[in-house]
Parts: C-alpha cells; sequence; structure tokens
C-alpha cells in the first residue's frame, strides 16, 4: 500500500489541495479508504487525519468499508423511477443475490442508489465502478449479472453497454453556430481585452448555472482585484436532477467551452484554469483530456497563447466525488482545496477571495460556451435574442413523459406550451422546471415562459403526464434534498430531514389539517434561514406543488383534528428486531378507527 | 471604518472590523447564538443570530458592520423562527435536561429560556449516539453536540492542535476524534485546553468537577442569557 500511496501523493506533487483526487484512486484501487492509507496520507501530507475522514465521509463515492469489486450504482431520480427503476434495482438484487445498500458476503458485488446520474433521457440509467450503463432493462440486467458472475474485467464488458447518446433535437442560437478552434481568441486579440468584455457586458449574458448573475460584473471584479494569481474556473458539476446539457456540451462541443475559459483568463489575467467534472461524468475525462492537449498542441493552451507575448494559461480537470451541493461555486471551491464541499460564508464573495483565497472566476460550462460566441459575433448579436432581462437562448435537458426526450435550445421567453409541442408532451399533469430546486407548474400554467423573471431553469425540464402521482415528484425531490444537505447549518442539516418526515407522514395517510399547516411553517423556517442556496431551495418541492394541486394534498388528509407525531409502528422496530418477528401480529395500525 | 449603526432603531456604535453581533454585545445588545463566541474566528452555522441588514437577511455572527447599516434583529416572525431552529438541535440530538451535568449553565437551555421554548415541537430523530469516557478527565457525549464547530476552532486557534473536526453529512454530521483510534484518551488534549472547556452544551465535560454548584444556583437560574452574554467578556458568548 505504502507504494501505491508514494505513488500517488508524488502525482500529486504531496498537495494536500489534491486531497479528493488521491482519495478517489485510494477508493478505485482498495474499493475504500482503509484505515492504513488514511494515516500514511495524514503523515505525509502533514494534515489531521480529521480531515480526511471528513472527506471520505462527506462524498457519496468514497467509503470507509469496502465496497463490492463491481459496485453498482443506480440513479434514483424521478425520471428513472417513471421508467420503472424500482422494480429494476429489485430485479437487480434478486439476480446478484445482494440487497441494496449492502455489500454481498463475498465481496463481489455492492449495490446502491444514487443521486440522479444525467443520463434523464436515456435512463433508467447507473453506474458500474463510475461507467454510465443508460437504458437498463431486465436482459441488460441479465447480462451485466453473468458478466459479473464470471467475473469478466469491466475493461472487456461489451462497448456497447456504456453507450452514451446524445441526442439534439433543437439548435439554435448558439449550437447552429459555425466553430473553427482559435476563432474566438483572435477576434478576442483583434479587438482588445477591454472591449471584448465591453461586449460581453452589452450581451448582457447572466450565468447559466442557475443563479444568473452578470457574467461581464463577475468578469470585470474580478480583474480589478489586486490579488495574483488568479483563477478562472469552469463549473461542470451539473448535479441538478433532470439537467444533461453540460454533458452534451463536453462531449460535443469541449473546444468552444476551453476556448471561453481563455478568453476569460485573458481578460481577468489569469494562467490557471480548473474544471470541475462531477464524478458521474467520469467517461468524459480522457475525451476532455485529449481535447486539451490538442489545444496545446494548436497554440491555443500553453504559453504565449496564439503568439500572443506572456499570455501563457492552461486548463486542468479536476474530478468530483458524488455531491450535489459542490455545484456551488464557494463549496466546490472548499472541494478543489481537498475539503468537504461545505459553502462558505459571504462576504467576501469568491470573485474576490475563491479558490486558495484569490481572485476566482467560476462560470457554468454552457457560460463559457456563449461568451466564446460572444466574442466573435459581438454582444448586440446575443442581446438580440430573448428578452431584456434575459437575454439570449437555453440550452434545456428534457426529460419524462415525452416523445423526444434529449436537448432543446430555446431563446429566452419561449413559452412553456411550446416546449412541450416540441418535444411531444401530451397529456400534461405539470412541469418540472429548473429541477428540484425550481418550480413544478400545473398545465394552467404553460403559458409562463422560460426566462429568469418568470421560469429559470439551469437546463432541468421534467414533464409529467396524467398519470403521474404528484406525491411520488415532492416526495422524491424532497428526499434528494435530505440526502444532499451539507449539514452545515442547522435549518437546512435538521429541517431537510424534517420536511421529509412530515411529508411522508401526510403522503403515508397519517396527516391532519394541522399537519399540512405544520409543514407550510417547516418550509418557510428551512427557506428563510438556512445557509446557501440548497437550503433556500430544499422546500420549493412542497411548496409549488402545494400552490399547484392543493386539493391532492388535502384528499390526504384524515379528517381528525390530531393525529400522533411520530409512526407507532415504527417506534416498535426495536422490539420487533430483539424478538426476531415481523408477522402481522407484531405490527400496529396507525390509529385505531 | 467605523460609525454607526442601527439595531430594531437603536443606534450602535461600531470599530473597524466589527462583525454586527460583536458592535451589538459590545452596546449591551444580545443578538440569540450559539456558536458564536467572541474571540473565535465567526462560523455562522447554527443561524440563531440572523437578522435583516438593510432588508436582507445575514448571519450577524459573520456580517462585517458598515456605517448606516439598518438592522431588524428582533420581531415575532424572526423570534418564533430561532425557537424553530432551537427546538430542532433539541429534537436532532438528545437532550434531557434534568440528568443533565451541564444543566443550568448550559447555553442551549439558556437560549431555550430566553425564546420561551415550552416543548420540543418536531418529532425526535433518537438519534443512536455515543458516549467517549475514555479519557482521565474530560468526557464526551456526543447525544448532547449540536455541531457549532467551537471545539474544533478552540483546539485550532487556541490550543494549537487539531483534536476535533466534524464529519459525515446532512443529518449524519458527527464530531470526531484527531487520535489513531478516535478515543480521546488518545488525542493529545488535555484537560487545560480551551476546547476542553468551550462546549456550549453538555457534550465535553471535565470529570471529577460535577455537581460543585448545585442545580438550581447556577448561571441561568438566576440570569437570562440575553444578559449574561452582553456582562461576561471573556468567559461567555
Amino acid at each position: 500500500m505504502k507504494t501505491f500511496l508514494d505513488r500517488i501523493m508524488a502525482e500529486a506533487d504531496y498537495q494536500p489541495f489534491r486531497l479528493l483526487g488521491m482519495l478517489r484512486a485510494v477508493q478505485a484501487e482498495y474499493r475504500h479508504i482503509p484505515t492504513e492509507a488514511i494515516e500514511i496520507l495524514a503523515d505525509r501530507l502533514n494534515i489531521p487525519r480529521t480531515q480526511i475522514i471528513a472527506v471520505a465521509e462527506f462524498y457519496s463515492f468514497l467509503h470507509l468499508t469496502p465496497q463490492g469489486r463491481y459496485d453498482i450504482l443506480i440513479s434514483d431520480s424521478i425520471t428513472d423511477r417513471m421508467l420503472n427503476k424500482e422494480n429494476l434495482i429489485n430485479y437487480l438484487a434478486h439476480v446478484l443475490r445482494v440487497k441494496v445498500g449492502e455489500v454481498r458476503s463475498d465481496q463481489l458485488v455492492s449495490l446502491n442508489n444514487t443521486s440522479c446520474t444525467g443520463m434523464c433521457d436515456q435512463g433508467p440509467a447507473g453506474l458500474i465502478n463510475g461507467r454510465p450503463i443508460t437504458r437498463l432493462d431486465r436482459p441488460k440486467i441479465d447480462q451485466i449479472a453473468t458478466l459479473i458472475e464470471q467475473q469478466i474485467p469491466l475493461a472487456d464488458w461489451p462497448e456497447e453497454l456504456f453507450q452514451v447518446e446524445e441526442k439534439i433535437h433543437k439548435r439554435g442560437l448558439l449550437l447552429n453556430q459555425p466553430w473553427q478552434n482559435g476563432d474566438a481568441l483572435k477576434a478576442t486579440f483583434v479587438r482588445g481585452l477591454p472591449e471584448t468584455l465591453t461586449e460581453v457586458d452589452v450581451s448582457n449574458l447572466r450565468g447559466r448555472g442557475g443563479a444568473g448573475f452578470k457574467t461581464a460584473i463577475k468578469w470585470r471584479t474580478c480583474s480589478q482585484q489586486a490579488a495574483t494569481p488568479r483563477y478562472v474556473i469552469c463549473n461542470a458539476d451539473e448535479g441538478e436532477p433532470g439537467t444533461f446539457k453540460d454533458r452534451m456540451l463536453l462531449d460535443l462541443y469541449a473546444d468552444q467551452v476551453f476556448e471561453g475559459m481563455t478568453l476569460c483568463a485573458a481578460i481577468i489575467g489569469s494562467d490557471q484554469g480548473l474544471v470541475y467534472l462531477r464524478a458521474e461524468y467520469l467517461f468524459l475525462y480522457d475525451k476532455l483530456q485529449s481535447v486539451l492537449q490538442q489545444r496545446r498542441e494548436l497554440g491555443l493552451l500553453g504559453s504565449n497563447i496564439l503568439g500572443r507575448e506572456g499570455f501563457n494559461f492552461d486548463i486542468e480537470i479536476r474530478m468530483g466525488a458524488g455531491a450535489y451541493i459542490c455545484g456551488e461555486a464557494s463549496a466546490q471551491i472548499e472541494s478543489l482545496e481537498g475539503k468537504p464541499g461545505i459553502p462558505r460564508t459571504k462576504p467576501p464573495n469568491s470573485v474576490m477571495c475563491g479558490y486558495q483565497r484569490k481572485p476566482t472566476v467560476v462560470d457554468n460550462v454552457e457560460t463559457y460556451l456563449a461568451t466564446a460566441h460572444i466574442a466573435i459575433q459581438g454582444g448586440q448579436w446575443f442581446a438580440g435574442v430573448g428578452t431584456a432581462q434575459s437575454t439570449g437562448s437555453k440550452l434545456l435537458s428534457i426529460s419524462g413523459d415525452c416523445a423526444r426526450p434529449g436537448i432543446y435550445e430555446y431563446p429566452f421567453g419561449t413559452r412553456i406550451r411550446d416546449i412541450l409541442l416540441d418535444c411531444g408532451a401530451d397529456e400534461v399533469m405539470g412541469v418540472q422546471v429548473g429541477g428540484p430546486s425550481g418550480t413544478f407548474i400545473s398545465n394552467r400554467e404553460l403559458d409562463r415562459v422560460l426566462a429568469f423573471e418568470d421560469l429559470s431553469s439551469a437546463g432541468s425540464f421534467m414533464v409529467f403526464n396524467n398519470t403521474r402521482n404528484l406525491f411520488d415528484i415532492a416526495q422524491n425531490f424532497t428526499d434528494f434534498f435530505a440526502h444532499e444537505s451539507c449539514g452545515f447549518c442547522a435549518p437546512c442539516r435538521v429541517g431537510t430531514s424534517l420536511l421529509k418526515q412530515q411529508l411522508h407522514k401526510i403522503i403515508d395517510g397519517h396527516g391532519s389539517a394541522a399537519d399540512l399547516e405544520e409543514l407550510s411553517e417547516l418550509c418557510l423556517v428551512v427557506k428563510t434561514n438556512s445557509h446557501c442556496g440548497l437550503g433556500e431551495s430544499a422546500a420549493n418541492p412542497i411548496l409549488t406543488t402545494l400552490a399547484s394541486y392543493p386539493d391532492q394534498y388535502l384528499k390526504q388528509l384524515k379528517h381528525k383534528e390530531f393525529s400522533p407525531g411520530f409512526n407507532l409502528d415504527a417506534t416498535l422496530n426495536v422490539a420487533r428486531r430483539m424478538a426476531e418477528r415481523d408477522d402481522p401480529g407484531a405490527h400496529l395500525t396507525q390509529v385505531e378507527n | 471604518m467605523s460609525g454607526t449603526l442601527t439595531i430594531d432603531g437603536q443606534i450602535i456604535p461600531f470599530n473597524d472590523g466589527q462583525t454586527i453581533i460583536e458592535a451589538a454585545r459590545t452596546a449591551g445588545v444580545y443578538i440569540p447564538h450559539l456558536c458564536h463566541r467572541p474571540g473565535y474566528s465567526p462560523h455562522g452555522s447554527c443561524k440563531l443570530c440572523t437578522v435583516f441588514v438593510n432588508g436582507r437577511q445575514c448571519s450577524a455572527c459573520t456580517f462585517p458592520a458598515a456605517d448606516g447599516q439598518t438592522v431588524i434583529s428582533t420581531n415575532e416572525e424572526m423570534q418564533h423562527d430561532r425557537l424553530r431552529i432551537t427546538q430542532m438541535l433539541f429534537v436532532e440530538g438528545n437532550h434531557f435536561c434534568p440528568s443533565c451535568e451541564k444543566s443550568g449553565n448550559c447555553q442551549l437551555q439558556g437560549v431555550a429560556y430566553h425564546l420561551n421554548m415550552l416543548d420540543n415541537h418536531f418529532p425526535h430523530f433518537y438519534a443512536q449516539r455515543e458516549m467517549d469516557a475514555s479519557h482521565p478527565d474530560i468526557l464526551i457525549d456526543h447525544n448532547r453536540c449540536i455541531f457549532c464547530n467551537l471545539c474544533v476552532r478552540a483546539s485550532r486557534e487556541k490550543d494549537g492542535k487539531d483534536v476535533f473536526a466534524i464529519a459525515g453529512r446532512g443529518i449524519n454530521k458527527r464530531l470526531i476524534i484527531n487520535s489513531p483510534s478516535g478515543k480521546l484518551k488518545d488525542s493529545d488534549i488535555s484537560v487545560e485546553d480551551c476546547a476542553a472547556h468551550v462546549c456550549p452544551t453538555g457534550a465535553i465535560l471535565i470529570k471529577h468537577t460535577g455537581y460543585q454548584v448545585p442545580i438550581g444556583e447556577r448561571i441561568y437560574d438566576h440570569h437570562p442569557i440575553s444578559q449574561v452574554a452582553c456582562d461576561t467578556e471573556a468567559d461567555h458568548g
């Protein structure tokens, strides 16, 4: 083990901020982070062992106990569930003789749920030792089970099992643009750096990751900071369930994204870029590395880029390890520094005090791609599309109940009704715009539009038809937030779990009118008091489904004035376990009528 | 940068570099808090000190005071939210005040009195947490930990050690000890350390000193936390 650790520490230059990458390597090699490895790493990197344990426990893809040699994770997003995921994971558990959430006794295989893997257009999906498996069905599961039982190395599995398909159904402003590598940089140098920043300003481009902060302000503020070095970070941690447009962009348009980062570097005066790639997109890693290598060979990265004396910039890809919260810029920076992804306290903002406490621009994949085209076409070209407050176009990842799931590009201001028509959705009950942290709208609100000032989306767009159960949606999303809460602040740490309990109580038919009131009140406490955007939006699934279909919630209530605050039957769990009984006589109904 | 700000209409001076909560305390204005303590780097995780600054919600313990700020710290809605957050902390762990040695000296309890908390409101989690009684002088009862991070900061910033850290995610957070066995006895903590004395609840207790002051004669038995917090400069947050 020592030799292995020495090698990975040497590769990481013994820098503690590369801890996450080192732990990923240890996990891949030993299927967990052994205590011995923690001790050696702590000693050699000169960091407390508690930091390593804290990181290992924070990220879903790191474990302190060994996982199976074939570690299977099944995406538990609502759209996977709508495609029969629950049934399939049970089947998988059955054929592989392993329980969900457990490691088989021979340690050959482990099986668990995971948050959305970014394959909602081709679900039900999952990951095997980090490699994506899409369109799961029983024949595919049988095939996988056979390969595992025969202990065939993953590298020798049929390639078609790992196929990821990129389906673009509608191209607009950005995806229709012709592209030649280097054009955006040449245009930037010809026009001048301040002038190009002015064009970004004129374009009125707002960040595509969700928050919608104006890009030019961010870049300008960063460029005006005295401190150096400055950093350019590309947030490729699209963890919002239902989003996969960044996957497609990195798969097919990586050059344009990297060029956007490079021109940002020129403008803010940076020589190092980082891409924080979500762990679920490991399959893109090698491809992106070769794109970077090619760009170095073309003189588009490295020293004296395109012959411009003194303009040096390179990009490094760093992997995440399974934590939705790391999509938040300051949490992402913490993660890049080898720590648990806990959002920082603001002020100071990351633009002034970001990575390594230096000025840092963190922007979304799509934002960088847009800036590359704005550099070529000019700000007016972009600002002429969309609405006054939301200029340009937006890429949507459409999934759920529609004939043509995939990628669509729309000018801002497009009506939801028109989008549904394009993707072939009918009998619509509701649409989740912007993922769980966004807004659920009912079929009475389809004339609302895609825009920061109306329905904002970082890319997720999930369609639900009339056969779907509203509570399945609210419950899946609420459970998601409780699972992904970083636990830093009390209202989110405890509140998201309380929301989960309280919603389940109502859905299970044990709620009274007072419980619904209690639920709404709790939503507001969590929403208004949490430390970051996760907590602020964790109650949105309940609040927006309740606003859309209050009658459904009311129907779910027991018309009793009082209902016990806890689950009577669940309290008997310990007694049942001790008595080794699970027969009907050992269960209680909630309230005797 | 110094000047004045107003908190609930009261004009309060501040000095360069002070946070809102520090300025308030100097002026004798109490803003409820648990993870904050004067002289420690701010953390901003308990969210009890959430105030409105020029209409925007901020943690008073992390937000810098600035000239002309209008701060709203107390209204019915905010006190209600503070009550709910305190109740969350009570149901998250296992807090049995009548059997706790810290009763009467416990800040969690003091804040609960201040907010007139009469019940736990939420269903209990009944978390399975353990005790670490391995150290000869110091006891850890994880049932009472509220993840305020004060012991972590005390050990790092005051004692020059790194005895504590908070691991886990979400509701599965846990306080961990920096020692090969994970037990306190194998760490380099000593009973003189700030980290051994900083806990606002009864999660970290000093052995052999229990009940020297009888219950009924302790700090919050006679003085509200709002007064104690402003009067006692160094010993108390």
